[in-house]
């Protein structure tokens, strides 16, 4: 299922604990203190996992990580 | 005036052992930490051993968030830098961190994420290249994150002289608070190169031993069957501060800096200059710098790389600063032990030379079987030896000819 893959993806980039409560609208940059870096490369892993491509206008869009979710289901 | 400086704080990440008491405890029992390299395959290298880090936990120092975002070097910086912090016992919450800064040397930087990310660039684009690769990388990273673990806001910069820039950076530090430029400094030297690039560029120079099948026997400095240097990794990181700073907190002294000391070859990219005269003069302001005459010192702690060339250079530039006091000087290089820790191995080796004078104990120089009548000194051959030391001298000299000399003495009122 794709948002439990996103959310293994975020885990793993942010070097988070596997507790950490994450739902679809959870914010990277809010409520995972992630930064702009972090960001872009959870964008890079996200489409290596899923083979798409996310351009940096959609990426820029991205609230939380409904937003992602929704993205990248719509594409793949 | 002049202000004086203490050493009051040691912690370190070495192939021998983490934190001062294991590394001392392994140097001064002749305790090699060289074996066969296994970071990675080197079957295909002339050269496969190295000096690694052995169990190092990472998440013992810091968040596996804030790791993840440091090459390896960095790691060393960072926990380094919080074992000499601990070891100095200061109250974090009570220094001014405007008068706290960092001087931090390093020969090479993140060059592991450089190759890995390379390699990335190469199978599937420059769109892979990660957005941490520059500031992992680049070598200013270890003095900049330990500013930030630690909220170090004074002064803050990175020396890069090759094999000399611990013992740069710890001179330059001491120098910033001799100014009074800042009350307490975390200074020393972090590498992490053992890589397959970096192990292949030093054996294109012949520069490192093959003496791969007896690994704890390749280091032998001022030894005649010495064939190259070791590589190592690791950090050496000390805690500067201004004396009445440190006594007005009480603080345990391990000793005092009683000189700098600096110079360049200008003679050749790699090679030694003839007789080892930049050394020599590194030596020369060092003692100057503190008006200690040479007949005050003890000990020397070499840079004794365990290469042809340097050893007897270094071993000339010794005799020619010492004259008819060399023959009381115990000299030694603990990278018959350590391996050379390229960028970092001045830091240790300035532990080692605290310590040295703290405990009355000077570190062997181990391997030392086969004397090489060009270096005909007391390189306190394989044991270690007990003798009170008032005043220790440590060199470290780089590829570019850089010549950097430090100098510790007892603390006394």
């Amino acid at each position: 299922m794709t948002f439990e893959k996103v959310k293994e993806i975020i885990v793993e980039q942010l070097g988070l604990e596997e507790s950490q409560e994450i739902k679809k609208g959870t914010s990277l940059i809010n409520d995972l203190e992630a930064d702009s870096l972090d960001a872009v490369e959870i964008v890079m892993a996200i489409e290596d996992e899923f083979g798409i491509e996310i351009p940096d206008e959609e990426a820029e869009n991205f609230k939380n990580i409904g937003d992602i979710v929704d993205y990248v289901e719509k594409v793949k | 005036m002049k202000k004086r400086v203490v050493v009051t704080g040691l912690g370190c990440i070495t192939p021998v052992g983490h934190g001062k008491e294991e590394f001392w405890k392994s140097i001064t029992e002749g305790r090699s930490g060289i074996g066969k390299i296994t970071k990675f395959d080197a079957a295909d290298f002339p050269t496969q051993i190295a000096a690694e880090v052995k169990d190092f936990k990472v998440e013992d120092y810091m968040e596996k968030k804030e790791a993840k975002r440091m090459d390896l070097f960095v790691q060393y910086a960072v926990a380094g830098a919080k074992l000499a912090m601990e070891d100095s016992k200061i109250d974090a919450e009570k220094i001014d961190h405007e008068e706290f800064g960092v001087v931090l040397g390093s020969g090479i930087g993140g060059i592991a994420t450089f190759e890995e990310q390379h390699r990335k660039m190469l199978e599937k684009g420059p769109g892979r290249i990660s957005p941490f690769f520059i500031p992992m990388m680049i070598v200013n990273m270890a003095s900049g994150q330990v500013s930030m673990s630690l909220g170090a806001k004074g002064p803050n910069t990175t020396v890069v002289t090759a094999c000399a820039s611990a013992t740069n950076a710890i001179g330059e530090a001491f120098k910033i608070i001799e100014r009074g430029d800042a009350k307490m400094m975390i200074t020393g030297g972090t590498e992490a190169s053992i890589t397959p690039v970096s192990i292949g560029g030093f054996c294109a120079m012949k520069a490192m031993s093959t003496a791969n099948d007896e690994p704890e026997k390749a280091s032998r400095p001022f030894d005649n069957k010495r064939d190259g240097f070791v590589m190592g990794e690791g950090s050496g990181i000390l805690l500067l501060e201004e004396l009445d700073h440190a006594l007005e907190r009480g603080a345990e002294i391990y000793g005092e800096m009683a000189g700098y000391g600096m110079s360049a070859d200008a003679y050749h990219i790699t090679a030694p200059a003839p007789e080892g005269e930049g050394g020599k003069r590194a030596m020369l302001k060092a003692l100057a710098d503190g008006n200690t005459p040479p007949e005050a010192i003890d000990y020397i702690n070499a840079h004794g790389t365990s290469t042809p060339y340097n050893d007897q250079f270094e071993t000339m530039a010794i005799k020619s600063v010492f004259k008819d006091h060399v023959d009381n000087l115990a000299i030694s290089s603990t990278k018959s032990m350590t391996g050379h820790l390229l960028g970092a191995a001045g830091g240790i080796e300035a532990i080692a030379s605290v310590l040295a004078i703290k405990h009355g104990i000077i570190p062997p120089t181990i391997n030392y079987e086969d004397p090489d009548e060009e270096c005909d000194l007391n390189y306190t051959p394989n044991k270690a030896v007990k003798r009170n030391v008032n005043y220790a001298l440590s060199n470290s000299l780089g590829f570019g000819g850089h010549n950097a000399t430090i100098v510790f003495k007892k603390y006394q009122d």
